[in-house]
C-alpha cells in the first residue's frame, strides 16, 4: 500500500507541450507512471513521447478515464488549470508550479474544498501548488522527485520542501529506510493539502510504519500538525524544521517561508512537537537514526503486544489471529481519519 | 514587495480612500516648496521600508516652510535600522481626536483574508496583539467578499456614532478593494484617525504586494525603487535568484529553499556564520552559477564559499560545468568547497577534478571544511 498514487493512478499530464511538462511526462512514464494522457489547448490530436494530447481535461478524461493530474503550465494559468481539472472530475489534482499568486490558489482551494464537501460523485484533493509532487517508490509517481534515490519501504514522507526532501529520502535509503510515499505538500502560504491531511492519511496506511515531517518557517501549519499527532497518530513520527537561522520579516525562496510579525518562527515549532513528545532532529543527518530507532521501538512494542493479545484473546476465543487485529487498528485508524476530516471542515465554515 | 508610504498613499488615493495631500521629496528645498504649496503646518516622514519611523525621529511636525526645510534636513541625514534616508514625505498635518488600526492580511490557517481592527490605533499592532489581544477585533471575508453590513457591525462598537461608523465602512470597503483587486498581501492604515471635526482620514498607509502577481500590475514595476536595493539584492532579482543577506561570513549557494535554509542552519550548528541563503533554483545555467559568485564575492565579509547541490532533476554536471565556467572568466580569491549528490554527480567529480577543484558527498563534510577554510582565512 502507500498513500494517494500506485499501480492503479491513470495520470494527465497539463501542460504537456511544454519544456517541463514534457521532460517530466518522458520521467514519469520511465519510473513507471501510467501517463494516459496530456491537456494543452489547441494541441489536441498530437502526441508527446507516445502519450496523446487533447485539447480540453474533459476530453482527456473521457477518452482515458484518468483519476489524477498534475499541472505544469505557467503561473498565470495555473489555478485555471485546477479549476478544468476539478471540475472534469479528476479526484487527485497535483500542481507543481510556482509563482502562483495567493488570490488565485485561494479560489481554486475553495472550489476545490467546495466540490469535496458536496460529496456526490469524485471528491477532489489538491496539491500544492509549488510543490514537488509525490512518488510511491516502485509504483509511480506523479511530478518532479528523482525516482532513483527512493525505495520502497515503511517510511512516509511529507515536506513543504523540494530538494530538502530529496536530500533527506536519499539519507534514509541510504540507511536501507524504504518509504511508502513521499510527498512535498508546496512551500506557499496557501496549498490544498497540509501537513495533518498527509498525516492522517499516512495513520491510516498499512504500509506505512513510522512519518517523518520536513516543516519549515512560517505560518502555523506545523504547530497544527503537532496537536493532531498528539491527539490522532499512533505511529512514530520524527520532524526536522527548516529556517532556524533565517531571520524575521524576510523571504526565504519560498512565498510561504517567512517569519512575520514574531510569528512561525523554527524555534516555536520545534517546542511544539517536543511539547508532544515527537523526537525534532536538529540537523537532516539525524533524521535516520531518529527514524530507525523509534521504528524498532515500535516493532518490539507491536510484537510484544501482539503476543500478549494473542495469548489473551487464545484463552478468550480461539479462532482470532494477529492478523485480525491490525485489520481492526486500521479500520480504527480510518474512522478517526473520518472523525478529524469532519472536524477539520466544521472549523473552516 | 514593500510599498513605501507616499506610494502606498497614491494606491489609496486611487481608490478613494481620505489622504491628506502631500507630496516627496528627496532635498531641504524640494520639502520647502512642497510645504509652501500645502500651506500651514505639515508633517515630514521618512521614507524608508522599516517600521519604527517615529520613534527613530523620521518623523516631524513643521509649522512653516522654512521649518519644514529644516527638519527635512535633519531626517535626511538619518540611518534607521540600517537604511539611509534618501526621500521624505511632506504631508498636510491632522489634528487627531482618536486613533484606529484597520488591516486586511492573509490568514494562512483560515485560508481567508482576515480584517483586523483595533481602537489602539497609531502603535505597533504586535504589541497589541501580545499585550492586550482582546482589543482586536477580527473578521474573516468569505468567498461573498467584504460586505458592508459587515463592516459596519465592526465598528458600531468603537465608534457609535453614525456618522463616523458610515465613513469608517467605506474606507474598509475601499481598502478591501486595494487588498482584492490589488493583489496585496497587506493593507494598513495606522492610524486611521479621527479629527476633532469629525473627519475620518488615513493617515498612514503600508502595503505588501503578492510578488507573484507582478505579471498582471504592470505598474509594479515602476513602484520598485533602486535605492532601496542592495547591488547584490539587484543582480538577484535580474537573474531569478532568492538571495538574503546575513551576517556572517560563509556564503552560500544551494539549489531549492528548503535545503538552503537547511545549509544556514547545518553552518551554524557545526559552529560557523552564515553570510547569505541563496537560492538558484533547479536550473543549472552556467550564467545563474556566474551571478550567484558575483553576489556573494560582492559580500566583503564572506571568507569561504560552499556550494551544496542536490542533483534530482537538475544534473550535478551542468552545475560543476557551470562553476568552471564561471571561474575561468572571474577566479577566485577565497576558498570554494563543493558539495554535490545525485544525478551524474561522477561525471561532475570527473569535470571540477580535471580543473583542480574536489568535490565531497555529503552535507555535513561541506559544512564542516567551509568552516575551517574560513577559519584559516580568518587566521
Amino acid at each position: 500500500m502507500s498513500i494517494l498514487i500506485d499501480k492503479s493512478t491513470r495520470l494527465i499530464v497539463q501542460g504537456i507541450t511544454g519544456r517541463d511538462g514534457g521532460f517530466h511526462t518522458q520521467q514519469m512514464l520511465s519510473y513507471g507512471t501510467k501517463v494516459v494522457g496530456g491537456v494543452t489547448p489547441g494541441r489536441g490530436g498530437e502526441s508527446i513521447h507516445g502519450v496523446p494530447v487533447f485539447d480540453s481535461v474533459v476530453e482527456a478524461m473521457a477518452a482515458t478515464k484518468a483519476n489524477a493530474s498534475v499541472i505544469y503550465v505557467p503561473a498565470p494559468f495555473a489555478a485555471d488549470a485546477v479549476f478544468e481539472a476539478a471540475d472534469a472530475g479528476v479526484g487527485l489534482i497535483v500542481c507543481i508550479t510556482e509563482g502562483v499568486p495567493v488570490r488565485d490558489t485561494l479560489a481554486a482551494y475553495h472550489h476545490v474544498a467546495a466540490l469535496r464537501e458536496s460529496n456526490g460523485g469524485v471528491r477532489p484533493r489538491l496539491i500544492g501548488p509549488n510543490c514537488p509532487g509525490l512518488i510511491s517508490p516502485g509504483l509511480s509517481k506523479v511530478g518532479i522527485l528523482p525516482g532513483q534515490i527512493c525505495k520502497p519501504g515503511p517510511i512516509g514522507l511529507v515536506s513543504r520542501s523540494g530538494t530538502l526532501t530529496y536530500e533527506v529520502v536519499h539519507q534514509l535509503t541510504h540507511a536501507g529506510l524504504g518509504q511508502s510515499t513521499c510527498i512535498g505538500i508546496g512551500g506557499d502560504p496557501v496549498i490544498g493539502t497540509n501537513f495533518i491531511d498527509t498525516l492522517a492519511m499516512f495513520e491510516a496506511d498499512r504500509q506505512t510504519e513510522a512519518i517523518v515531517l520536513i516543516g519549515e518557517i512560517g505560518g502555523s501549519d506545523e504547530e497544527e500538525a503537532a496537536q493532531f499527532i498528539r491527539r490522532r497518530v499512533k505511529k512514530p513520527v520524527v520532524v526536522f524544521i527548516a529556517g532556524q537561522t533565517a531571520p524575521p520579516g524576510k523571504r526565504m525562496g519560498h512565498a510561504g517561508a517567512i517569519v512575520s510579525g514574531g510569528s512561525g518562527t523554527a524555534a516555536e515549532k520545534m517546542a511544539a512537537f517536543q511539547a508532544v513528545g515527537v523526537p525534532v532532529a536538529r540537523i537532516p543527518s539525524e533524521i535516520p537514526a531518529l527514524v530507525a530507532a523509534a521504528l524498532s521501538r515500535r516493532r518490539t512494542g507491536r510484537s510484544a503486544q501482539a503476543t500478549s493479545a494473542r495469548k489473551t484473546r487464545s484463552t478468550a476465543n480461539g479462532t482470532r489471529t494477529k492478523t485480525g487485529s491490525r485489520a481492526s487498528e486500521s479500520r480504527d485508524a480510518s474512522r478517526s481519519t473520518r472523525r478529524v476530516a469532519k472536524t477539520a471542515s466544521r472549523k473552516r465554515r | 514587495m514593500n510599498l513605501h508610504e507616499y506610494q502606498a498613499k497614491e494606491l489609496f488615493a486611487r481608490h478613494g480612500l481620505p489622504v491628506l495631500p502631500g507630496q516627496v521629496a528627496t532635498t531641504p528645498e524640494e520639502a520647502r516648496e512642497v510645504a509652501h504649496s500645502i500651506g500651514g503646518t505639515v508633517v515630514i516622514k521618512a521614507q524608508v521600508l522599516v517600521g519604527g519611523r517615529g520613534k527613530a525621529g523620521g518623523v516631524k511636525l513643521a509649522h512653516d516652510p522654512e521649518e519644514a526645510a529644516e527638519k527635512a534636513r535633519d531626517i535626511l541625514a538619518l540611518t534607521i535600522k540600517g537604511l539611509p534616508v534618501r526621500k521624505v514625505l511632506v504631508a498636510k498635518a491632522a489634528d487627531i481626536a482618536k486613533e484606529l488600526y484597520v488591516a486586511i492580511v492573509l490568514d494562512r490557517a483560515a485560508k481567508q483574508p482576515l480584517v483586523m481592527i483595533s481602537a489602539e490605533g497609531g502603535i505597533e499592532i504586535e504589541e497589541v496583539a501580545r499585550q492586550t489581544p482582546e482589543k482586536i477585533v477580527r473578521h474573516l471575508v468569505g468567498a461573498g467578499g467584504l460586505r458592508s453590513y459587515q463592516a459596519r457591525a465592526l465598528f458600531q462598537p468603537l465608534l457609535r456614532d453614525g456618522k463616523l461608523v458610515a465613513q469608517a465602512t467605506d474606507i474598509l470597503l475601499k481598502l478591501w478593494t486595494v487588498y482584492r483587486d490589488g493583489d496585496c498581501s497587506l493593507a494598513e492604515i495606522n492610524p486611521l484617525a479621527i479629527t476633532p471635526e469629525g473627519q475620518v482620514l488615513a493617515l498612514d498607509a503600508k502595503v505588501i504586494l503578492d510578488d507573484n502577481a507582478e505579471f498582471r500590475h504592470r505598474e509594479w514595476g515602476t513602484w520598485r525603487d533602486p535605492d532601496e536595493e542592495t547591488p547584490g539584492a539587484r543582480l538577484a532579482r535580474e537573474f531569478g535568484l532568492s538571495y538574503v543577506k546575513l551576517e556572517g561570513d560563509i556564503g552560500c549557494v544551494v539549489n531549492g529553499a528548503g535545503l538552503a535554509m537547511a545549509t544556514m542552519d547545518l553552518v551554524k550548528h557545526y559552529g560557523g556564520e552564515p553570510a547569505n541563503f541563496l537560492d538558484i533554483g533547479g536550473s543549472s545555467n552556467p550564467d545563474k552559477v556566474t551571478a550567484a559568485l558575483k553576489i556573494i564575492t560582492g559580500d566583503s565579509h564572506v571568507r569561504a564559499i560552499l556550494f551544496n547541490i542536490f542533483g534530482g532533476i537538475t544534473r550535478c554536471d551542468d552545475v560543476a560545468r557551470g562553476i568552471v565556467q564561471s571561474l575561468e572568466t572571474s577566479p577566485l580569491q577565497i576558498p570554494l568547497v563543493i558539495r554535490l549528490t545525485g544525478t551524474n554527480e561522477d561525471l561532475a567529480r570527473k569535470i571540477l577534478s580535471e580543473k583542480g577543484l574536489a568535490a565531497t558527498t555529503s552535507m555535513d563534510e561541506g559544512v564542516r571544511t567551509v568552516i575551517a577554510k574560513a577559519q584559516e582565512v580568518a587566521a
